[in-house]
């Protein structure tokens, strides 16, 4: 579990950012993009996988969110 | 010469690597690329922030430079002490040039160096009785400081100090900011995990520390961050925002002070120039106080032009209107500069490494004078910056991270660029051989380089170093050819 921020970048997809490793990267896809239901599985553009436990999306960007790390890139 | 092709540049890579033995050829193989436009993710051509290799000559600096010397030391109106042994701080004080007004040893101590000067003693009992004396003193001696911070070197790290413990316990004794910054040389790989921990501490220790006071702001308030007044930079680009009807609250952290960093979160718009120094704390005030922020490029007038335009259209049509009206006023100086200096200059080509933002920015003003990059590296990127390298440079150009003395010499000699730029420690080495060199850390004793002002300085520089009589005299006359 680590603490990662998201945010959109000006081109209008989800930027993911893990501090600890000051990794940043565009998220391809995202589980569940609604309102109602914002997260489970994010694929990073390097390969990466990390998942979010499903919840409200949040009001406003940037936003921090404990992550769990599926599977990382190298 | 002419450019280079693919198969030449991978087969120069190859011919360089040849000297290393197989482990670590094949650890240098992956920090050494041909630039291909059409890869999207640098990651599949380049690694970069990784551990140097033992044995070679890396040109990285410590996460103690990227904390004390980059962020935290230009900061003015603080005093840095160099808490551990007196040489790190002492060897690297006043080299950056962060230029600021105020009169030094009263109001400024941006070219002063503090230090705990550690000796055995400290290291066995502990120097933290040390550092609240030495914090006691300061305060005695130089009455008008804003704040200390605690920049600890390696040996804090080892012997474990609480320097937060006193910083907390002096704080309040001299009733003025301790920050400590934990910054020992030995985190991370480069400098730029030192740059990480120097904006953490930021945002721990100064951002919310206005938070509830009052500030009367306008709407067009913006904050110059990552430029570090390198020669003047700051200045010369904070000109051009106020020209454009923007009101300038903070610098970060070039000719800047405490109470700007804290007057910081008022703004409505972060102007990001150096991202891999500062983007840590852009993103944290994105998130916390809603303030978007903007990678911009103040290097050559096309990509200021671009920027601009960019950072006009975050605000009303009063400042779009004045933006276009900023480039026409300059759009004519800009000719005479680039009308002066293209003949003299064109199709000359250069080779860069160097830190941060330049290796990617300052290519588009090479390009507004004609000349053209064909090989640039970082000492201390993360992937993202080749993301964004990439699509800057030519196709078939050299790639190199972090690079070895001994290869930066080799690729120098077989490319045989016009120019080659990069710090102190490469500069003679150059100059032997023959070719003509600037520093692009501290812009070579000149400056600034930043902004329209900072172009003409630019092209004038690069002239007088190319085109310098002294290099067709290298060769002594017993050498010459009968």
């Amino acid at each position: 579990m680590a603490n990662i921020m998201i945010r959109r970048d000006s081109k209008g997809s989800y930027q993911f950012y893990l501090p600890k490793r000051d990794l940043e990267d565009t998220i391809v896809s995202m589980e569940f993009d609604t309102p109602e239901k914002w997260g489970g599985e994010i694929k990073l553009n390097n390969g990466g996988t990390y998942y979010i436990e499903p919840q409200t999306a949040p009001a406003r960007l940037p936003y921090s969110v404990r992550a769990k790390r599926l599977d990382a890139a190298e | 010469m002419t450019a280079m092709t693919r198969e030449e540049t991978e087969a120069l890579i190859q011919e360089v690597l040849e000297v290393y033995p197989e482990k670590a050829k094949k650890d240098r193989a992956k920090h050494l690329a041909v630039n291909d436009q059409s890869i999207e993710q640098s990651k599949k051509c380049i690694t970069s922030n990784r551990k140097s290799l033992p044995g070679v000559m890396t040109i990285r600096g410590c996460a103690y430079a990227g904390s004390k010397g980059v962020v935290w030391g230009p900061i003015k109106d603080m005093i840095h002490i160099s808490h551990g042994p007196v040489g790190c701080g002492q060897y690297s004080r006043a080299g950056r040039r962060n230029y600021y007004v105020g009169t030094t040893g009263v109001n400024a101590f941006g070219t002063m160096n503090f230090t705990s000067d550690f000796q055995e003693k400290d290291i066995v009992f502990g120097g933290d009785k040390k550092l609240a004396k030495l914090i006691t003193e300061i305060e005695g001696l130089f009455p008008l400081h804003k704040g200390i911070s605690v920049q600890s070197e390696c040996p804090i790290g080892l012997i474990g100090d609480d320097i937060e413990a006193v910083s907390k316990k002096s704080a309040k004794e001299i009733n003025k900011p301790v920050i400590p910054v934990r910054c020992e040389g030995f985190r991370g790989v480069s400098q730029s995990l030192g740059h990480h921990i120097a904006n953490d501490a930021i945002r721990d220790w100064v951002l919310g520390n206005r938070d509830e006071s009052k500030f009367e702001s306008t709407p067009y308030d913006v904050t110059i961050i990552g430029d570090y007044n390198i020669g003047g930079d700051a200045w010369a680009t904070r000109t051009i925002l106020e020209d454009m009807g923007l009101r300038v609250i903070a610098q970060w952290s070039g000719d800047g002070t405490l109470a700007e960093m804290e007057n910081t979160p008022k703004a409505k718009l972060n102007l990001l120039h150096c991202y891999r120094s500062m983007n840590y704390i852009s993103r944290h005030m994105e998130e916390k106080y809603g303030i978007p922020y903007m990678e911009y490029n103040f290097f050559g007038p096309t990509k200021i032009e671009a920027s601009i335009r960019e950072i006009a259209s975050f605000f009303d049509d009063t400042i779009k209107a004045k933006a276009e009206a900023v480039i026409a006023k300059y759009k004519p100086m800009m000719q005479a500069v680039i009308d002066k200096y293209k003949p003299r200059l064109q199709g000359k080509r250069v080779m860069l490494y160097v830190g941060g933002l330049r290796p990617r920015h300052v290519i588009g003003a090479y390009e507004d004078l004609g000349m053209e990059v064909v090989g640039t590296g970082y000492e201390f990127a993360h992937n993202d910056d080749y993301d964004r390298t990439i699509k800057e440079m030519g196709n078939a150009t050299l790639l190199y991270d972090d690079v070895t003395g001994l290869e930066f010499e080799e690729f120098v000699k077989r490319v045989k660029p016009d120019l080659v730029g990069s710090g102190i420690k490469e500069k003679f080495i150059f100059q032997k051989m023959g070719i003509p060199f600037r520093q692009m850390h501290s812009w070579d004793y000149s400056g600034p380089y930043h902004s329209y002002d900072g172009f003409a300085i630019f092209a004038r520089d690069m002239d007088m170093t190319l085109n310098n009589p002294c290099w067709s005299q290298l060769t002594p006359p017993w050498k010459k050819a009968a």
